[in-house]
């Protein structure tokens, strides 16, 4: 009973840590979006563009990748269901 | 229902050294195999060369070489252009790493071990360009820039660098592959269901698809990141700005 408990709430718990990735989303949409507008600005800069804004979406994932992380542990090598 | 399982690399086996417990993975023996065929590849192109490159192997390996020096050399400066052999290995190592899993191997980048490795180096290139730009005097200092108050935080800071590196290639791969290998499980369930066949043939050609981003574009994404983030961090601890381009 108490494992079926820890596990469940496991899975939910991966769950809703998932609602981390709306943060990187919007940030990387918005980056995309502003290397979009520079690039109609400034059409011969397209590859330093495209380089600045992959390194800005790389960053701006880490706190979607920590999420997932979380979510990777809960699901996969649950350190709470060996504490009962 | 079949069960699915997304596991940690193999064990392919474990012996005692020093009263220690070793354990070789697959990781261990897939990197050696990247090994061997780069220092074969390494062996092939750069095979007799002229000082007028007429073969093409000489030709693919100056375009290799130039374009890492270049791009270093743009990133950090003309005085870090010692960083480019380096920059060049994480690069090859990372993308072969992630490119193995197309050969059904697994691949290395998937393991934490691997990525906390090649962050851990960055970690100790960053503190020790730092310490000898600024000297042991301005090394402390910068951990108290803005306020004193703020020390713990910088140090924190310090160390947050090379383990969201880390976290993030191995993230994006072993997300790539659970993703990939929860598809298979589904396609061949559904083909369970649908046609009551054991073989699962709505698993051919479909995963393809997914398996062009997974595999390739965000294996070769995440290496050109590492090295980027590597290359940008080592040049912001030197504390100089980098050649007029």
């Amino acid at each position: 009973m108490e494992r079926a408990i820890v596990l469940a709430a496991s899975a939910i718990g991966a769950g809703l840590a998932l609602i981390a990735g709306i943060g990187p989303g919007v940030g990387q949409g918005f980056a995309a979006g502003k290397a979009a507008e520079a690039v109609g600005r400034q059409p011969e800069a397209q590859g330093d563009i495209l380089r600045t804004m992959l390194v800005g979406c790389a960053v701006a994932e880490s706190t979607g990748i920590y999420a997932l992380v979380v979510a990777l542990l809960l699901l996969f090598a649950n350190p709470l269901i060996n504490l009962l | 229902m079949e069960g699915f399982a997304i596991n940690g690399p193999r064990i392919v086996t474990s012996f005692s050294l020093f009263g220690m417990k070793v354990v070789i993975t697959e990781t261990v023996t897939h990197s050696f195999y990247i090994v061997v065929f780069v220092f074969l590849l390494c062996l092939l192109l750069t095979h007799k060369m002229e000082k007028l490159p007429r073969k093409k192997t000489q030709v693919v390996a100056e375009w290799a070489v130039t374009t890492v020096d270049n791009l270093v050399e743009n990133t950090m400066g003309k005085s870090c252009k010692k960083y480019s052999p380096y920059i060049m290995a994480l690069l090859v190592s990372s993308a072969l790493g992630s490119l193995i899993s197309l050969t059904t191997l697994r691949s290395t980048t998937a393991d934490l071990n691997t990525t906390i490795t090649w962050a851990a180096l960055t970690f100790l290139l960053i503190q020790y360009n730092g310490l000898r730009t600024k000297g042991l005097g301005g090394y402390v200092k910068s951990f108290f820039e803005p306020v004193p108050f703020l020390v713990p935080l910088n140090i924190i800071s310090e160390f947050s660098t090379p383990l969201s590196m880390a976290f993030r290639q191995f993230g994006n791969i072993a997300a790539g592959m659970v993703i990939t290998g929860l598809l298979y499980g589904a396609l061949a369930a559904f083909t369970n269901m649908l046609f009551h066949i054991g073989v699962p043939i709505l698993q051919i050609g479909l995963p393809a698809l997914l398996s062009v981003y997974f595999d390739l574009f965000t294996g070769l994404l995440q290496a050109f990141i590492f090295s980027m983030l590597t290359m940008v961090f080592i040049s912001n601890a030197r504390d100089e700005e980098p050649d007029a381009v």
